[in-house]
């Protein structure tokens, strides 16, 4: 590879594990608040997976842009405008609704996301992919089983299914945009084509709710920005509580 | 109707305590006393609170955990703990009683949890005696316990331990970690066992003498060893893993007695233990209000999952 291109690469591992670290962080939340034990048990397992597959990517990372960086150094050590997860990542955990509406739109896109990264042509990202496809066909059965219950369940679930799919619309569209950098790995055979993903992942979410009795909302308006570090407010507060000890105490090993 | 002095009711409890003479396990279908019932619904939901219970001191630095690493083994321990919780819900129900009925008696303050979660986990450091102390004291209390006459909850006891004794290394490593660290590190590590020491002691009980339920459970074998046995033995072996990483256990009165074979130690302070048990712990409150809060949070998702199943029964119904 180039040095351009490895820069680049290291760029989208890091990309790639920031979204996984702040959505497992979002998860990790619900960590003794979930609606009944065996439901805590298995969100905790789903954000270990996430906390897992973003150590994979920053490592990853960390080892292409070389130096005394390393997976701790790229998460507790950038500020809000360096993180370039997708912001859909970092809304907070929300209701139960929310939580589960986010993960099953989420689990569809990761599934299609990770299937053609495993065509890479990087071969440590297609091992990555590997690895983690495993994790995510479980996370959908269980966030698509939960559509089904929420969307069918009582006029209250419905509801609050239907208010969370309205909250995380305008978030989904930055799923599917590609930039320069993906452009430019995607011709390289080293990203994965996100626009080629939206088609079937509407397929697959369609099919979804049409088992429910709520509505997918229309497509109108839409933020971008995690790409390029312009960020919610969320995201300060988050990195605040992921990040304190190492900025309280340090040059110290834990 | 039962009647306690009826021969029937006497020869069935000769038999039943002749089985636990014989070191044979009490299984749920068996014939056993209302009183051995209702001492192990007692013990067990008292255990699987207290693995629930204490997911939230641990919960509490998963989101601040300093290292990737750290994270993931926190995470994966406060996981464990959680299953810990469910398996012995199950072992509790096999008696007889519903979860939901073991629930409303940890918020009703009817069932008890292990009082050391009521103190609470201020620094990182405390995670790492959480792991090593408290871990450790459950698990020379559960090791003990998978000889326990009650067959379910012997057989959990088992799978319990081994991931105990993961825990239990890994809150050790971090303490280690912490000494090796810098001089704040260090302070913060003897800080966190200066303020758990004395709590994990107290997690074995009252002294034998005064201990409520001792010793029918001793005689049913629901505990194999008493309060003291096994709170001498957690001693003996803190001090050494203590010395190791160069920790001191805030304890004058710890020293090596060659006459009897073992660490002598000071008095707990048993008015603390009884504050802590009667409600005055740091966090009684805390913890009973977050787990009533997620409970009844979580109250819409349960039903709309019982809506959901009846629906999908009556549309299976309809189309057959
Ligand atoms: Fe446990
Ligand atoms: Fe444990």
């Amino acid at each position: 590879m180039t040095t351009d291109l490895t820069r680049a690469t290291a760029d989208y591992a890091v990309r790639l594990g920031d979204d996984a670290l702040i959505l497992g962080h979002r998860l990790s939340e619900w960590c003794s608040n979930g609606p009944f034990l065996e439901e805590d048990l298995a969100l905790t397992n789903v954000a270990l997976d996430y906390i897992g597959r973003a150590r994979m990517f920053l490592g990853y990372g960390a080892q292409l842009i070389g130096g005394d960086c390393t997976e701790d150094t790229l998460a507790y050590q950038r500020d809000c405008r360096e993180f370039t997860n997708l912001l859909i990542n970092e809304l907070p955990r929300g209701d139960f609704a929310f939580t589960m509406a986010r993960q099953y739109l989420l689990d569809e896109h990761a599934l299609l996301f990770l299937e053609a990264l495993q065509g890479s042509s990087d071969a440590e990202l297609a091992a990555i992919a590997t690895k983690a496809i495993k994790e995510t066909r479980y996370h959908l059965r269980r966030s698509r089983e939960w559509m089904l219950r929420l969307g069918d369940g009582t006029e209250e679930s419905r509801r609050r299914l239907q208010q969370a799919l309205e909250d995380i619309w305008g978030y989904l569209p930055e799923l599917f945009a590609m930039d320069e950098l993906e452009r430019e790995l995607l011709a390289a055979g080293i990203a994965v084509d996100r626009e080629a993903l939206e088609a079937p992942w509407r397929r697959a979410v369609s099919a979804t709710f049409a088992e429910t009795d709520v509505t997918l909302p229309a497509d109108g308006w839409r933020v971008d920005g995690g790409r390029t570090g312009y960020h919610t407010e969320h995201l300060g507060h988050l990195l605040s509580e992921l990040q304190f000890v190492q900025r309280a105490y340090p040059g110290c090993q834990w | 109707m039962t009647n306690d002095s009826s021969p029937n009711e006497q020869q069935l409890e000769a038999a039943f305590q002749a089985r636990i003479d014989a070191e044979e396990k009490i299984e749920p279908k068996d014939w056993m006393p209302e009183r051995y019932r209702k001492n192990l619904i007692r013990q067990i939901s008292q255990h699987a609170h207290s693995e629930v219970i204490g997911m939230q001191p641990e919960g509490n630095w998963i989101t601040r955990a300093p290292t990737l690493h750290r994270k993931a083994v926190l995470l994966a321990k406060v996981q464990d703990e959680c299953g810990h919780g469910l398996y012995l819900y199950s072992a509790t129900e096999t008696l007889g009683i519903t979860r939901e009925e073991l629930i409303e008696a940890l918020h009703s303050g009817a069932a008890k949890y292990a009082s050391i979660f009521n103190y609470p986990s201020l620094t990182w450091a405390d995670i790492g005696a959480i792991g090593w102390l408290v871990d450790g004291a459950a698990i020379v209390n559960q090791v003990s316990l998978q000889r326990t006459s009650y067959g379910p909850y012997a057989r959990g006891m088992v799978r319990i331990c081994k991931e105990e004794s993961f825990h239990q290394r890994q809150g050790y490593h971090i303490m280690m970690t912490l000494m090796q660290g810098s001089d704040e590190q260090r302070a913060m590590a003897q800080d966190a066992v200066n303020r758990f020491w004395w709590p994990s002691l107290m997690m074995f009980g009252p002294h034998d003498a005064e201990s409520a339920h001792s010793a029918q459970s001793m005689t049913w074998k629901i505990k194999r060893q008493s309060n003291d046995e096994l709170r001498q033995k957690f001693v003996d072996q803190s001090v050494e893993q203590a010395e190791v990483i160069g920790l001191t256990l805030p304890d004058p009165d710890l020293k090596w007695n060659e006459e009897r074979g073992h660490y002598d130690f000071g008095e707990i302070d048993w008015d603390e233990f009884n504050r802590v048990i009667s409600g005055s712990g740091p966090c009684n409150r805390q913890r009973i209000a977050h787990h009533v809060a997620a409970h009844e949070d979580g109250a819409w998702v349960r039903e709309a999952i019982a809506a959901h199943e009846a629906k999908k029964q009556q549309r299976a119904s309809k189309a057959a």
